[in-house]
């Protein structure tokens, strides 16, 4: 494969950009930092590339046009088109309200803030499976409030809400304690409004934790499956996600098609996973 | 008048922070808000500022009562302690923040920014980001920032305490002189008597949140009004009863009237000076300053008696107790 020679040009290759040359012209790393740089990207090859690698091959393996006809099946196309788009609003939601419990939890004291803290994380305690379930009987036929979200894609989308609920929170939390308050009474003794002062300080600085919250989120979205395959009823065209789908080729002997889904479901993450870093830069330059 | 503060105070649960404060900060001037830390004085610069509140009293700040108005609406440059920069945005983008968001035309702010970066020396760092800058630098740039929006005062908290001792002295000598050029308003904190004495017009005393005294720095230094502003403003030593500054010691070597008979104990010389360490007949040590050539002339030896007395014109407190003394300022005990 080719993956594995790629490993071994890497590791003597001057990796660190920002390092300054040695004086004789050719960039050097400590024998420390080339060990850790060798285990860092061997056990990324084998934890994470070489899966991806195994992935797209299979995908490949019976040419382009095959994976092409496994991606644009109207099945296909609905579940990865329903997926995506639950990732990407459940994404948005948490990116905002995520950022508020946060804000929250770091700058207002209230009563029962301990408890609140722990609660966050139920979410991430809980196996999804037992999430689904929580969430059917209260969301379900027989659930107390009665709103029956079974088969409905806004079901999908609160199942989705719930297990993604404490990426944006936990990310944002630790920089907006390390953020000092004296930066906020600068711009509001500059004449800045509490709006200008989150729009153009205080946004600005917690925008890379907001990004990668929300990334965390998008990826743990799209992949989901325990908690999201009861209450979604699996209803093909309608609430199937791409991983049940998965699941289903995988069962009916479709190793390529399953394999062409998961790789599109990756380039899908990948872009949006770009486009997040690229939103993040820009709003931290505009300031 | 530019700051009118009137029976201010202000508790933090308990603690009385400040307790029935008065002051008068003269237009125009360089007025330092002296006093040990924890005394209230940052508390009071916040308060005028509107980043705090006071309990009871009112501010009034260029004639305007500013007692219920946000600190965006008070005309004040604020300069932190730890500058406060917006880690963010480039020096020049950081001192035109406040023209920014007021929506001045875009030449306008250039033109002012570039002014600001002249007169505060950083316009070949206009581009750098603040974490590229030393901490004078940024300090400076905090400076410039609080003044391109020409606010009515300026306060400053501390603004010299994270920098190192050199830097510290550079930036105070420049702060005086960049005063002399702007003249606006100015009120700073320190807890460094040395920092007040050398910028100040004028300095105001403060300690557990009262205000001790008021005047200028020769005013404070000669005739101090109590035994905590003579300690606090230099070393200081008892004399019969009395607190009185150790290079005001005159040592005779023959009895005359008013002197104190004591023993030499030690002489000790650092640097130009030289410090003599005496004991008295009542167990008290006084100890004097004394220069090299003054030392020389007496013929000064360790176990030599001689007679202590205050210079004519020296500044001198009764003591009641000792325990006031902040150590630093005590020198020798």
């Amino acid at each position: 494969m080719t993956l594995l020679t790629r490993t071994e040009e890497v590791t003597p290759a001057p990796v660190a950009r920002g390092r300054r040359p040695a004086p004789d012209g050719r960039s050097r790393l400590g024998r420390g930092s080339a060990v850790g740089l060798g285990v860092g990207v061997l056990w990324l090859s084998l934890l994470v590339l070489l899966p991806i690698a195994a992935l797209a091959s299979t995908a490949f393996e019976d040419g382009f046009g095959a994976f092409r006809d496994a991606v644009t099946t109207p099945e296909a196309v609905a579940t990865i088109r329903f997926t995506v788009g639950a990732a990407l609003l459940v994404t948005a939601v948490n990116a905002v309200i995520g950022t508020l419990v946060a804000w929250v939890l770091v700058r207002d004291d209230f009563w029962g803030k301990r408890a609140v803290e722990v609660v966050i994380d139920i979410p991430f305690a809980l196996p999804t499976i037992v999430a689904g379930l929580v969430l059917i009987s209260l969301y379900g036929p027989q659930g107390p409030f009665g709103v029956n979200l079974v088969g409905t894609q806004a079901g999908v989308v609160l199942a989705l809400l719930f297990v993604t609920l404490p990426f944006v929170v936990r990310s944002v939390q630790p920089v907006l304690i390390d953020m000092e308050r004296d930066v906020e009474e600068a711009a509001a003794s500059l004449g800045a409004s509490g709006a200008t002062t989150f729009r153009r300080i205080v946004l600005p600085t917690i925008a890379p934790s907001i990004v990668s919250g929300a990334a965390l989120s998008f990826a743990r979205a799209l992949g989901e499956f325990g908690s999201v395959i009861l209450i979604s009823a699996n209803l093909i065209g309608k609430t199937q996600v791409s991983s049940a789908y998965v699941l289903k080729l995988i069962e009916s002997q479709d190793p390529v098609g399953a394999a062409s889904v998961a790789v599109l479901l990756l380039v899908v993450a990948v872009v949006v996973l770009v486009l997040l870093d690229a939103l993040q830069r820009r709003t931290a330059r505009r300031g | 008048m530019s700051i009118v503060v009137r029976g201010v105070n202000r508790w933090f649960g308990t603690f009385p922070a400040l307790t029935d404060i008065d002051l008068d900060v003269p237009a125009g001037g360089l007025t330092a808000l002296l006093g040990p830390s924890g005394g209230g004085k940052s508390t009071l610069l916040r308060i005028i500022a509107g980043l705090d509140h006071p309990d009871t009293g009112t501010i009034e700040i260029a004639g305007r009562d500013a007692t219920a108005l946000p600190p965006q609406r008070r005309s004040v440059g604020f300069v932190f302690q730890h500058y406060a920069a917006f880690k963010h945005l480039s020096t020049r983008r950081n001192v035109a923040f406040g023209l920014e968001i007021r929506r001045r035309p875009k030449d306008e702010v250039r033109k002012r920014v570039d002014e600001l970066l002249e007169l505060v020396h950083l316009e070949q760092l206009a581009d750098r980001l603040p974490s590229e800058l030393s901490g004078g630098q940024r300090q400076r740039m905090a400076l410039a920032r609080a003044l391109a929006v020409q606010p009515e005062v300026l306060l400053l908290d501390e603004p010299f305490g994270a920098l190192d001792a050199q830097v510290r002295k550079e930036l105070r000598d420049w702060l005086r002189r960049l005063h002399d050029e702007v003249h606006v308003t100015t009120l700073f904190v320190t807890h460094d008597q040395e920092e007040a004495l050398e910028v100040a017009d004028t300095i105001v005393v403060i300690n557990q949140g009262r205000i001790e005294q008021v005047g200028s720095p020769a005013e404070l230094y000669d005739r101090p009004a109590n035994e905590f502003v003579m300690q606090f403003l230099g070393p200081t030593t008892r004399l019969g009863g009395r607190l009185v500054r150790p290079h005001d010691i005159e040592i005779v070597e023959d009895d005359r009237p008013g002197a104190l008979p004591v023993t030499v104990t030690r002489l000790l010389r650092v640097g130009y000076e030289v410090r003599a360490e005496t004991r008295a007949e009542d167990g008290s040590t006084p100890w004097v300053q004394l220069t090299r050539g003054q030392a020389d002339g007496l013929g000064l030896t360790e176990g030599q008696r001689v007679w202590l007395r205050p210079h004519a014109s020296a500044a001198a407190v009764p003591v009641s107790s000792p325990a006031l003394v902040p150590s630093s300022a005590s020198g020798p005990a």
